[in-house]
Formats: structure tokens, C-alpha cells, sequence
């Protein structure tokens, strides 16, 4: 591990503890969330939708063409869709989908500000850039990216038992009875912990990203990818690392 | 007044400002000039704090800005203004709520009483009927006024001008300089302007600064440019080297 990743660490807690003043104007700055977790939320709505109504059901699909003995009972794959829905697929697929949607607009927003100088203006004026700019974008997508993790379970579940229906793999009661059978509160929570934390990472990542662009439109460019790629890896590694602390 | 004591500021192993003393006067326009790479962006980044010197003082009416802590910075910066090269407009505001902003976060103006300054501003920069129109939808030198009447839109003491004139053809420089120098001695300001213009030097310009190489090699009125063009070898070289002999 080479000193430059303690550097940003560092500075990434910086950048993290500048938001925490109390913002100049309350009112311009709910005004701000509110548009951000449109922004987020609905704007994120379309492709969660339908990442996740597929996912569901390539996951009943996949799951029935890998049940060959007829000894075990179809509605295991009820279970199976829901529970790798509701631990894995919601919150980790719609988080790494969003880290592409979300994270590059973010860092890119961002990053653009900063080499067009209206980073510099925001301070000049006296404005705590980082909370003016990053803070609402991060509350928003704490807010926004587990509502949006409920709506993936809900149509991941609902494409599995479509899928499964209408391809006759399973009977509708046979998919309610598996989902129901297995299920367990601490998994819709371990599942919305997850979808926290990854909000966290994908929009202060993404943030920090665009903050400290230097350069032009090709920096700007590259910030994003930076956001997207350390999002992602970050969001796999903290999913390892919370199945194994609370699983 | 804004004074400069002793500042030195480096980026890494290359220090790029050298002991500089400097004063720029009230009601006046303070010209920085000298060549790209010479220091003069640097410096004018550690007056508005956008850049920290490693050592020196740098006094605003005789508040050192590099003792204040956070907060106190923030009340000194909501009475400068600052005209970006880039004019750093807001893309995704309207003209008018760009105007409006610093009015908006730092004053508790009704929308009303907002709506009436932001038309003054506009109308005290020769504009008006663009409210509602987006920077992207207006020209450079409209932009430059839009970034003049935001940066008075408070009552500011200090005005910061960053290449003006950078981008404009020659008619609307001159208009930008006119409007600038009207600004400044109408309210009273203490205006620091980084240029190349020699023309804007000429034709606003109070007190001149030249700098070279990080260091400040003259300062003193447009009267006495001429004779320190003789005596200066980089002064007279960087003023032949414009149009305006």
C-alpha cells in the first residue's frame, strides 16, 4: 500500500469533517436536499426498476434450471429469489448500478464547478463549499438510495414470481409459500444497513471525486471514473465486510 | 486599504512569491501587471484566501487574514467581491439568481427586495431583460457584467478582478474598464485588478504594481510609469511587448 492512498484517506476525512458547520441558510439548504433527492431518487427510479424486476427474474429462471432432482421442492426457489433479493441483489446490485448513474454525475457536477472556478466563487463569497455543494448530496442519497433499495426488492421479488409464472416453472402459491417460509426481519435490516452505507460511499466518494479536480474537461472525465471505479470497489468491500460482522 | 507583508508562498519545492510588500488604496484601481508565470494569480488568491502563504501578512483594513480563525474569515470574505476570468458564473442559476445569491445566503431580504436590488445591479451594469435567461445563453462581455453586478450585489469594500478583459474584443474591454473604474470610485472600493492590458493600465489604472518572477520589481502611480520604464529592464520589455508603446 504506497503513502498516496493515506493522503486521500486523509484528506477524504477532511473533506468529510469541512461539511459538518452549520449550513448558512437553513432554507437554501433543505431547498437543495429536496432537489437532490429528486434528482437522485426519482431521477434513479427508471433504471432500478428495471435492473431489478430482471434480476428477479433471471434469478428464478437460473435458479429452477439448476433444481434438477425432483426431491426438493419448487418452492425453494421462492425462497431463494427473496432471500438473495432482500441480502445481496437488492442492495449491492442497485447500489454498483447506481454508482455508474449516480456517482458520475455526481463527481462530474462537481468536478466541473471546480475547473470552471465556481468552487472558487462559492468560497470567496464566504459559502462553506463542501457543505454547500456535497453535504445535500450526501444526505440526499442516504435518504433516497434505501427507498429506492425497497422498490428494487419489491420488483426483484415481483419479476421472479412473474417470470416463474409465466413460464410455468412454479405456481403462484408455490412462490409465495418459499418466500414466506424463510423469511426473517434481521434480513430486511442487515439489507437497508447495507443500502445505507453504501449511499455513504457512493456520494461522499463521488463528491470528493469532483472536489479536487485539477485540470479540464479530460480531468473531469477521469474524476468520474475514479468515482465509479472506488464506489464499486468500495461498495464490495463493505459488503464482505458487513456480511461477515453481522451475518 | 489591503497591505502585504512579507508573504512567501510556494507549491511544493517551487516557491513562486518572494517577499512581497505590497498596498493597495481605497477608492483606487490597484493594477497587478507582469507576465503569465510571474505570481500575479497566486497572490491575488492569498488576498481573497483562496491559497494559504506560508509566512507573511496579509491585512484588510489591518484584519491579518492569516490569524482569523474559520468563522472570522468567512465575515471578511462577505464583503469582497470578485469578477472570475472565467466570470465562475452559476450554469445551472438564471442571470437573476445568480445575482441574487449572495443576497440570498448572507442577507434576510425578502423575495421582493431581492428582485429590486438584482434589477439595480443589472441596470448598473447596462443590462437588463436578461433575468431569466441562463449564462450559457449570453455573450462574454454580458457575462463579465453579470459577474461584475453579482460580485456589488452586497455592500463590498473590496473588488477583485481577474483578467477582465480576458477573451473580450477591444470595444467591450474598454466598456468593461469604464464600468469597472465607475464602480470603484462611485462606491468607494478598494479594486485590485490582474492584467495584461496595457490599455486598462493607461486608461483606469491609480497605483500600479509590476511583478516578475514572484517578486514585485515596481510599484507606484501611472505618473511615474514612464520613468520607471526607463529605468527597469523587465518593465520596459513587458510594456513594449504590448500594442500600446
Amino acid at each position: 500500500m504506497n503513502l498516496s492512498f493515506f493522503y486521500h484517506f486523509g484528506r477524504y476525512l477532511m473533506f468529510i469533517r469541512s461539511m459538518l458547520y452549520r449550513p448558512e441558510k437553513m432554507n437554501v439548504f433543505f431547498q437543495r436536499l429536496f432537489d437532490e433527492m429528486s434528482k437522485i431518487g426519482i431521477g434513479s427510479l427508471p433504471i432500478v426498476a428495471i435492473t431489478s424486476l430482471f434480476i428477479g427474474a433471471v434469478t428464478t429462471v437460473q435458479t429452477a434450471y439448476q433444481l434438477v432432482s425432483g426431491l426438493i421442492s419448487k418452492t425453494v426457489i421462492g425462497t431463494i429469489v427473496s432471500d438473495s433479493t432482500m441480502l445481496e441483489l437488492g442492495p449491492t446490485i442497485t447500489c454498483l448500478v447506481l454508482s455508474g448513474k449516480v456517482g458520475a454525475h455526481i463527481s462530474a457536477e462537481i468536478g466541473n464547478m471546480r475547473i470552471s472556478e465556481q468552487i472558487d466563487a462559492l468560497e470567496v463569497m464566504g459559502i462553506n463549499a463542501p457543505g454547500y455543494l456535497a453535504l445535500p448530496k450526501i444526505l440526499a442519497g442516504i435518504i433516497m438510495i434505501p427507498v429506492l433499495n425497497i422498490i428494487a426488492i419489491t420488483l426483484s421479488i415481483y419479476g421472479g414470481y412473474m417470470a416463474g409464472e409465466m413460464s410455468g416453472i412454479l405456481t403462484h402459491e408455490q412462490f409465495v409459500i418459499g418466500a414466506q417460509s424463510s423469511f426473517k426481519g434481521f434480513t430486511l435490516v442487515f439489507s437497508m444497513i447495507k443500502a445505507f452505507t453504501f449511499a455513504f460511499i457512493i456520494t461522499s466518494v463521488s463528491s470528493y471525486q469532483g472536489y479536487f479536480t485539477k485540470g479540464g474537461a479530460l480531468e473531469v472525465g477521469e474524476s468520474s471514473t475514479k468515482a465509479v471505479v472506488y464506489s464499486s470497489v468500495l461498495i464490495l468491500f463493505f459488503d464482505y465486510l458487513l456480511a461477515e460482522l453481522l451475518l | 486599504m489591503i497591505e502585504l507583508r512579507n508573504v512567501n508562498k510556494s507549491f511544493e519545492d517551487k516557491q513562486v512569491l518572494f517577499d512581497i510588500n505590497a498596498q493597495f488604496f481605497s477608492g483606487k484601481n490597484n493594477l497587478i501587471i507582469g507576465a503569465s508565470g510571474g505570481g500575479k494569480s497566486v497572490m491575488m488568491k492569498c488576498m481573497v484566501g483562496l491559497e494559504r502563504p506560508e509566512s507573511g501578512h496579509i491585512e484588510f483594513d489591518k484584519r491579518d487574514m492569516l490569524s482569523l480563525d474559520e468563522q472570522e474569515l468567512r465575515e471578511v470574505r462577505r464583503e469582497i467581491g470578485m469578477l472570475f476570468q472565467s466570470t465562475a458564473l452559476f450554469d445551472s442559476l438564471t442571470i437573476e439568481q445568480n445575482i441574487a445569491f449572495p443576497l440570498q445566503m448572507f442577507s434576510n431580504m425578502t423575495p421582493a427586495e431581492r428582485r429590486d436590488r438584482v434589477n439595480f445591479c443589472l441596470k448598473r451594469v447596462n443590462l437588463e431583460n436578461i433575468n431569466k435567461k441562463f449564462p450559457s445563453e449570453i455573450s462574454g462581455g454580458m457575462k463579465k457584467r453579470v459577474g461584475i453586478a453579482r460580485a456589488i450585489a452586497l455592500d463590498i469594500k473590496y473588488l477583485f478582478c481577474d483578467e477582465p478583459n480576458s477573451g473580450l474584443d477591444p470595444i467591450t474591454s474598454r466598456l468593461i474598464d469604464a464600468l469597472i473604474d465607475e464602480i470603484t470610485k462611485e462606491y468607494g472600493i478598494t479594486n485590485i485588478i490582474n492584467s495584461h492590458d496595457m490599455k486598462t493600465v493607461f486608461d483606469i489604472g491609480d497605483h500600479i504594481l509590476f511583478m516578475y518572477s514572484g517578486k514585485v520589481r515596481w510599484q507606484g502611480g501611472k505618473e511615474d510609469l514612464r520613468q520607471a520604464q526607463k529605468e527597469i529592464k523587465e518593465l520596459d520589455e513587458f510594456i513594449k511587448a504590448s500594442y500600446f508603446h
